[in-house]
């Protein structure tokens, strides 16, 4: 049997921490939205049931405030995908197919988690997922779960993982087991 | 005498109620085929397909404007919903991802026929294991992400095929699930009717249900943004529509203005109500027997036949000015009202005059012409007969009209005034004036005539280029650049359509085309599906093939089973033919891309422009590549310059055929006069004010069109009545300087012409590019040729006799 006073000591305390993971969301937030340009590469392993080893893609990501962010795979096979507003262009072998992302929410959580994260958007963020946020600014981690069901139907949860500005790790897994992990790597210097 | 009475009147009164009965069952149309050839040739024969019934012809673009680009968005994905419960459409296409699982199941179970990556290779150890290592690629992209689940069906990855083959045209972006303009300024809708575009009634029914659409749904949103967007609609159709409503409204508006105009001038010239009934008789009789002659010399009457039928008002009321102002009280001096021993004799050649002047149009490959010449011929002649025949019968004994000969009187001294300048000078004057008018028309003689049939289009410029602004937004084919593909049957047209689409393919690479659309897409021809669904392996084969070709990729074939069963049930599969199209929305787009006529089939590949900034085709190098392909029975439309050149040869045939007609007049003036020096005194007004009418024009930036030719050719016909009474009364001025009858020549002249301007001077108000242009040229010319004809035919000299005998 708890005591009352314990138990709002306790409830007191839970306050607390939520406050001050909300701060830190904040804090991680304002320095992400610093930042107005970005380029990296990066290499992502697709673990699909269908297939017994994973498929690995690998290229660049560049990102530019507030909206644009541009996925630029080079291999195993050359394709570019350019969100910009709410416009999604892919670019595969000579044609560009261009996706309202309105029009098709399953896509939405694969780079709206990115492109919000990158602009420190947390409304953004927000409106499409529960953000929990864990760490320290220097070594963080943000999971975010759809709120819509029409998400959850494709993505059960996103997973990112950075130090200070710089996202490290991306993993994005999917309703049906299946999941993607990017790992991100700063350029190197020309 | 009365049992004569009797005869005429029963004999006008059976010609009218049989001219009545003929024009009440004519059929009557308004579409684009009054400017089509009557004698087409094949590739003419495409082009009056294409403008009649073509897909492009079918289009219905509708834009919304004003307002948030979400609310038109909510508003077009309603009205696109209640449109296609509507079966005049075919199509309503608004950049919806509708559910349509129909179709994509549809799709799916044909794939193994419908892919154009299907080949017996591809079912090859190695050809399996090159499509499954891409479509394992393929899984790491955001399409993947939608294709995972078909994988253990579908390895070879046939649906990204289908769905690339069927998005090979780029279509605009949307916004909210609805198509937008590139700027965000315009939500975009594109509805196909069910009816072909010369289908004028159809076409307006369809137009009023997007409006009623857009009505309702607006309503139904109920906010004031949503009251504040506007529907913005075009196409051929909507501009089919509005000219038919426009000729039709100028057409009866104008008649009844200049009715009106002509019947304020006659009652207060005759101040008698039966003279001026009587004076419209055979302008009624001559409007109604032209219709009937048409109808029955044509089959149909063009609404444009009958929008031209004002400008016989304008001369047929002429006969009866000259008949009652000519037998009036103040003229008679014989017994009989009707002084025919002088009058008719040049009615009759003023008439005769006019018709050789029409009939040159006959001939004409111009419908719209033809008729125009066959309408005017018959409604002179019935004019001019009830004129000389029917009103004297009807005339009562106590029939009189006020004296006009004071109001000649004044106007014979005006000209008389005139006159006394010499003859010297006048003529040196005219000769001036027509050489000036040479010189204009020489020095313009590059940019005289408008070649392109747009001139005659009454779609005004801004909508054209509204038009033109919607087609670059929706990125779609300007359907102006089309292969066509001929051939007996549906087979030989899709399997042409493979071939062609085959040689456009490499251009789409090169830049030349942004894409095409092709029935094939929709439906391969039974040939080639045959040969897809030959090449599909037996169970065995291709199980061994499989272990073989995954070996060494990340998908086993144990999880393949279903795309072992799949393609076993494919290869016994019936085939596809239009038929099992049916409830999917490939037979829309099937349908438009196929015309069928009793003997011949024509598949359509309407190309799309590689940037739609810059929406020329480089034609010449895709007809090159078609030639190179090398099939007689594909050729490349481009049916703008094909309009354009068809309205060159209209307008090259219209000169010569005019030119003729006035050869023909000089012919029948010298064979009745008798003298080459009257011909060239009653011709030299007539031309001076063609060319003084053509010059000011020019001048005044006007390109001349067809139907400024026509109107020339009016004034050498109403002209060609004053220019001879002129001459006539030159030739009874024996010794008596004016004649008695002189100031009532004079008189009814000037009446006649007034009415005559009034009447086509109305028309160049109107907005309908061929009547303002007949209204411009007719209505000053008219009056310059009743001017140099007063004071050009000299007077003889006193006692001089006759030179010639009269026309009788």
């Amino acid at each position: 049997m708890m005591r009352p006073g314990l138990c709002m000591a306790l409830l007191a305390l839970l306050g607390t921490a939520a406050h001050a993971a909300s701060d830190d969301l904040d804090d991680l937030m304002h320095l992400l939205a610093g930042r107005q340009h970005g380029q990296v590469n990066f290499v992502e392993q697709h673990f699909l049931a269908v297939l017994s080893r994973p498929v690995e893609s690998s290229g660049e990501l560049i990102y530019d405030a507030p909206d644009r962010l541009e996925k630029r795979t080079l291999q195993p096979r050359p394709e570019s995908l350019v969100l910009a507003g709410d416009v999604l262009t892919v670019r595969r072998g000579r044609r560009d197919h261009v996706l309202d992302l309105k029009a098709y929410p399953q896509v939405l959580p694969f780079v709206e988690s990115i492109r919000a994260t990158l602009a420190g958007d947390r409304s953004a963020l927000e409106r499409i997922f529960r953000v929990d946020f864990a760490g320290s600014l220097a070594r963080w981690t943000l999971v975010l779960v759809p709120r819509e069901s029409q998400v959850a139907k494709t993505v059960s949860q996103v997973r990112i993982d950075g130090s200070r500005d710089n996202l490290l790790h991306v993993e994005i897994r999917e309703a049906d087991g299946d999941r993607s992990l990017m790992t991100l790597r700063d350029q190197p210097a020309p | 005498m009365s049992a004569r009475r009797a005869r005429v009147i029963g004999a006008w009164l059976l010609c009218v109620a049989l001219a009545a009965i003929v024009v009440a069952h004519a059929r009557y149309i308004a579409d684009l085929s009054a400017f089509l050839p009557a004698k087409p040739t094949p590739m003419q024969r495409l082009l009056v397909d294409q403008l009649r019934e073509g897909p492009g012809s079918r289009l219905i673009l509708a834009a919304l404007e004003h307002g948030g680009i979400k609310t038109r968005a909510e508003l077009s994905i309603a009205m696109a919903h209640r449109l296609r419960q509507d079966p005049d459409f075919l199509s309503v296409s608004n950049g919806e991802q509708i559910s349509e699982q129909h179709d994509r199941n549809f799709l799916f179970e044909h794939r193994y026929i419908l892919s154009d990556a299907v080949t017996a290779e591809r079912f090859t150890a190695d050809g399996l294991k090159r499509a499954i290592g891409e479509t394992i690629e393929n899984l790491a992209s955001p399409e993947g992400l939608i294709l995972k689940s078909l994988v253990p069906r579908d390895p070879t990855g046939e649906m990204l095929e289908i769905v690339d083959q069927l998005a090979r045209t780029a279509a605009p972006q949307s916004r909210d699930g609805a198509w937008i303009s590139a700027d965000g300024e315009r939500t975009l809708l594109v509805a196909q009717t069910a009816a072909a575009g010369s289908d004028t009634d159809a076409q307006e029914r369809a137009l009023d249900a997007i409006r009623s659409a857009f009505t309702a749904v607006s309503r139904a949103a109920g906010t004031p943004e949503a009251a504040s967007v506007r529907l913005m609609l075009s196409g051929p159709g909507v501009f089919a529509v509005a000219a038919r409503s426009k000729i039709e409204r100028a057409a009866v508006r104008l008649s009844i203005a200049s009715s009106m105009g002509i019947i304020v001038v006659l009652l207060a010239v005759y101040r008698s109500l039966p003279a001026l009934i009587l004076g419209l008789l055979p302008v009624a009789t001559g409007a109604l027997v032209g219709i009937a002659a048409v109808a029955l010399g044509f089959g149909v009457v063009h609404g444009i036949t009958l929008g031209f039928g004002i400008t016989l008002i304008g001369e047929s009321v002429d006969y009866s000015i000259y008949f009652f102002i000519q037998s009036s009280p103040g003229a008679a001096s014989g017994s009989m009202p009707w002084r025919q021993q002088r009058l008719w004799p040049t009615i009759r050649l003023g008439m005769l005059t006019s018709v050789c002047g029409f009939a040159s149009l006959l001939p004409s490959g111009f419908p719209g012409l033809a008729q125009l010449g066959a309408y005017s011929i018959s409604g002179l002649i019935a004019a001019a007969a009830v004129t000389r025949f029917v009103l004297p019968e009807l005339l009562p004994g106590d029939f009189a009209i006020r004296d006009v000969t004071p109001l000649g009187l004044r106007i014979a001294g005006v000209q008389e005034r005139v006159r006394r300048l010499g003859a010297a000078l006048l003529w040196g004057t005219a000769f001036g004036l027509a050489g000036i008018a040479l010189l204009v028309l020489y020095h313009q003689r590059e940019s005289l005539w408008d070649r392109e049939l747009s001139s005659l289009s009454p779609v005004p410029l801004a909508e054209q280029r509204y038009d033109a602004k919607l087609r670059g937004d929706l990125g779609a084919a300007s359907v102006l650049d089309l292969v066509v593909v001929s051939g007996p049957d549906l087979e030989s047209v899709l399997r042409g359509a493979e071939r062609a689409g085959r040689t456009l393919e490499p251009l789409i690479d090169a830049k030349v085309i942004g894409g095409f659309d092709s029935p094939a897409n929709y439906l391969p021809s039974l040939a080639t599906q045959e040969l897809r669904r030959g090449s599909l392996p037996d169970a065995p084969a291709l199980r061994e093939n499989l272990r073989q070709g995954t070996a060494g990729l990340a998908l086993n074939s144990a999880q393949l089973a279903p795309f072992v069963n799949d393609v076993e049930t494919a290869r016994h599969a019936a085939l596809i033919t239009p038929q099992d199209l049916k409830g999917t929305s490939l037979a829309a787009g099937f349908g438009a891309l196929i015309l069928h006529q009793s003997d011949r089939w024509n598949a359509l590949l309407p190309l799309h422009a590689a940037d739609p900034a810059a929406p020329d085709i480089d034609v010449p190098r895709v007809k090159n590549a078609l030639a190179a392909a090398n099939s007689s029975a594909t050729q490349l439309l481009d049916l703008k310059k094909e309009s354009d050149a068809l309205y060159g040869s209209y307008l090259r045939e219209a000169i010569r055929l005019s030119l003729a007609g006035f050869a023909v007049i000089v012919v029948l003036l010298l064979a009745v006069l008798r003298s080459a020096a009257r011909v060239a005194r009653v011709l030299a007004p007539l031309i001076l004010a063609v060319l003084a009418v053509a010059a000011a024009l020019t001048l005044c930036g006007q390109r001349l069109t067809i139907l400024h030719l026509v109107g020339m050719l009016l004034i050498v016909a109403v002209g060609s009545n004053y220019a001879l009474f002129f001459d006539a009364h030159r030739q009874d001025g024996n010794g008596a300087g004016l004649s008695q009858t002189a100031p009532l020549t004079l008189a009814s002249l000037c009446i006649a012409n007034l009415s005559t301007v009034i009447g086509f001077g109305l028309l160049s108000f109107s907005q309908v590019p061929v009547l303002e242009a007949l209204g411009t040229t007719v209505a000053p010319g008219a009056f310059l040729a009743l001017l140099f004809a007063a004071v050009l035919t000299p007077h003889l000299p006193r006692g001089d006799a006759p030179a010639a005998p009269h026309a009788q």
